[in-house]
């Protein structure tokens, strides 16, 4: 080699390392994670990188999926079953919907296959194996912002200005991103093990659509229901999103209060959970995967 | 002590191996669950330690070879050294930052660019940005890839990849590194750039311990060495007594008997039905070293099933209970079926010139084994009454070690080439003033 070793004066060596067999008892080790946040970035810009690279449509490829089902949905739900959207005009009210539910089913998509696409880091390099399926989690974040654009253009074109709470559009994100990666966590753990959870997904994917008010408003179900309805996390994130973003125009402007706080409970115990379920099957991803 | 990087004291790693496996669909999992709820695991399955009782040391400045056949538990002692995966017993001290080298350019992504690759690389290896960032033109000078670091990796030829991967690595600079054979991949200009940087890693105070099948690569560069034979330390200590033991010792248990039948044509009399390499003594030999004296064995049978007279008519027993051969090659290639050597009863014509029992060895002897390191593959051949009687291509594999084949206490290396002649020097007159 040729230059001189540098040195690095904040980076001292870290202390003695010991390796040993874990006990029954695991710990979630977030700490750890934090050391490796630098791992964590350059995994998402890859996934970033790479799905735009390599699509010669690019960003249209994105915003196909969505645009292309607020289209069928509109026609099939919109005028032929004529779904109650309030004054909020269907496509408006199908795409604030679809814009998180993709951004969800895509990330859970992408974390149940995430460790074993990554077969190779994993029996290769050690690293915390939890940044795997919280990278693809939040790689999905990019698309969402890019259809975000478009929505607020068919916001214009429809007229419909969002009321203030889209202030709390963030918090909805972060809910969709925390049930996400509550499931993908098992899922992804579940995948190293058993291969046929993917074939699985998609089916999983489609009924949990439908489960959740993306195509109908959840004033569509009744009032008893509605909590029961809340116990899938994707409601709240959903219609929290056309609450925020159409407020004005829905027949039923209230804020779903209920409805959200059922649904961050839910999901963040299915993260806690997850993340135990993760940690615990963590030590025998290389040996299995 | 102060200066020790590594210590490991009563390692062990257990696999379940063996018995029932596990289901391995979800779908099985639950018609298990369903079947049997009452059984939770698979009852039958033996342990097996892939590692047992492993202690050593390491200090700084240091480079411990780790050698053993197959399956002795040496990526196993790697994939616990990295954290890769957990050990069942015992435990490690290591004392600084460790870097892995399991395999250079892991990690790497097809679409992304050189510059793009040696950022995400260094990450996955552990390297801060800064630091990448700091050290880029170093790395990307070292790979001496200046012109293309922009273009995607994907256009790369595998030695501009290797070039890349390897300069990422080797930037690394951990207090521990652990390699595991990168030294058997790349032409011989970038295999001794490896070496020259592992010996450098090692005179700049870090600890090293290199896992190769590469027994020079171990000789000249490593000053310890352990022996692993199945999952056990069978020795420990100077690197050129380590080599020679476990060339001399190896694995007795090797299948190297059975035949691959898979290219087999011919169907006359004579049938081959196995090949050994034995040393002087007729004891089988794990593997053969340059230099040395090896004796192939290839045993044959006549076979009654194929056995047909030039008439039609099934040949008797009697009229097989001897046999004659008018011609037996074997010939050694490469993994990829170039030929290499072709030794055949051709050019000696007398050698089986009486009748040969029904069944049994014919032997050929090499003195000098004049291959080097790697793995080769014998195709065998044998003519009854000038026509073929068996031909399987890719009838067996041996392997071969580096020795001392000129005798002069030096072990062959990459630098020897890949056919060793047997050759001296001298001055032949002086250049005219």
């Amino acid at each position: 080699m040729t230059g001189s070793p540098i040195s690095y004066p904040d980076n001292p060596p870290p202390p003695t390392l010991l390796i040993e067999p874990s006990s029954r008892r695991v710990s979630l080790q977030l700490d750890r994670l934090w050391a490796y946040r630098e791992l964590l970035y350059f995994l998402v810009w890859r996934d970033v990188k790479v799905r735009y690279k390599q699509t010669a449509l690019g960003i249209l490829w994105i915003l196909l999926q969505p645009v292309a089902s607020m289209i069928i949905f509109t026609l099939l739900f919109g005028y032929l079953l004529a779904v109650p959207s309030g004054d909020a005009p269907y496509p408006l009210f199908a795409f604030a919907a679809l814009l998180p539910w993709n951004y969800f089913a895509g990330s859970l998509h992408r974390a149940g296959a995430s460790l074993v696409g990554n077969t190779n880091l994993i029996t290769r390099v050690y690293f915390p194996r939890l940044i795997i399926p919280i990278s693809s989690v939040l790689s999905g974040l990019a698309d969402l912002v890019i259809a975000f654009v478009l929505l607020l253009g068919l916001m214009l074109y429809f007229g419909v200005m969002p009321t203030a709470a889209v202030w709390w559009l963030p918090a909805f994100v972060l809910l969709a991103l925390i049930t996400a990666l509550g499931f993908g966590l098992w899922l992804a753990a579940l995948n190293v093990r058993y291969r046929d959870v993917n074939h699985i997904l998609p089916f999983l994917v489609q009924l949990w659509m439908y489960a959740t008010p993306v195509v109908y408003g959840s004033s569509l179900i009744p009032e008893r229901f509605r909590l029961l309805l809340a116990l899938n996390p994707m409601t709240g994130v959903v219609e929290g999103f056309r609450w925020a973003l159409l407020g004005r125009v829905l027949a039923d402007a209230r804020p779903p209060t209920a409805l959200f706080l059922v649904s961050v409970t839910i999901s963040l115990l299915v993260l806690l959970a997850g993340l135990i379920y993760f940690r615990h099957t963590e030590r025998t991803f290389a040996d299995v995967i | 002590m102060s200066d020790l990087a590594i210590r490991v004291q009563e390692l062990g790693k257990q696999y379940r191996s063996g018995g029932r496996a596990p289901a391995a669909t979800l779908r099985e999992a639950l018609y298990d669950a369903l079947r049997a709820p009452w059984r939770r695991q698979p009852e039958r399955h033996r342990d097996f330690w892939a590692l047992q009782d492993v202690s050593f040391e390491v200090r700084r400045s240091e480079v411990l070879g780790v050698i053993g056949p197959n399956g002795a538990g040496k990526s196993t002692l790697l994939r616990i050294l990295s954290r890769i995966t957990e050990p069942t017993r015992g435990r490690v001290e290591m004392r600084g930052r460790v870097g892995s080298l399991l395999e250079v350019g892991t990690g790497f992504h097809p679409e992304l660019s050189g510059r793009e690759n040696v950022y995400l690389n260094g990450a996955i290896l552990g390297m801060r940005r800064r630091e990448i960032a700091a050290r880029f033109d170093e790395i990307v000078a070292f790979a001496e890839l200046e012109q293309f670091i922009d273009m995607p990796v994907k256009r790369y030829s595998t030695g501009m990849y290797l070039r890349l991967a390897f300069a990422v690595a080797a930037h690394l600079e951990p207090e521990i590194l652990l390699v595991d054979e990168v030294l058997a991949v790349g032409d011989a200009r970038f295999q001794r750039r490896c070496l020259g940087k592992m010996d450098e890693v090692a005179r700049a105070g870090r600890a090293v311990l290199l896992v190769s099948h590469n027994m020079a690569a171990i000789a000249n560069l490593c000053h310890q060495a352990l022996v692993l034979e199945q999952g056990r330390v069978v020795y420990q200590g100077d690197a050129q007594t380590a080599v020679l033991r476990y060339l001399q010792t190896g694995s007795q248990d090797e299948n190297a008997h059975a035949l691959n039948l898979r290219h087999r044509t011919g169907n006359g009399p004579v049938r081959f039905t196995s090949f050994t390499c034995v040393d002087d003594a007729g004891n089988p030999l794990p593997c053969l070293i340059s230099g040395q004296t090896c004796r192939f064995r290839i045993g044959y049978a006549a076979d009654h099933a194929f056995a047909q007279s030039p008439t039609g008519i099934p040949l008797s027993e009697v009229s097989l209970s001897e046999i004659s051969l008018s011609e037996v090659s074997l010939v050694i290639t490469l993994p990829d079926g170039t030929n290499l050597v072709n030794l055949s009863t051709h050019f000696f014509p007398d050698a089986f010139a009486g009748a040969l029992p029904a069944q049994g060895q014919l032997e050929c002897c090499v003195p000098r084994f004049p291959l080097r390191f790697g793995r080769y593959f014998v195709d065998l051949y044998c003519a009854v009454n000038q026509e073929l009687s068996d031909y399987v291509r890719a009838a067996a594999s041996f392997e071969v070690h580096d020795g001392d084949f000129y005798g002069t206490g030096r072990l062959t290396r990459a630098e020897s080439g890949a056919v060793l002649l047997p050759h001296t020097w001298r001055v032949a007159s002086a250049m005219p003033e």
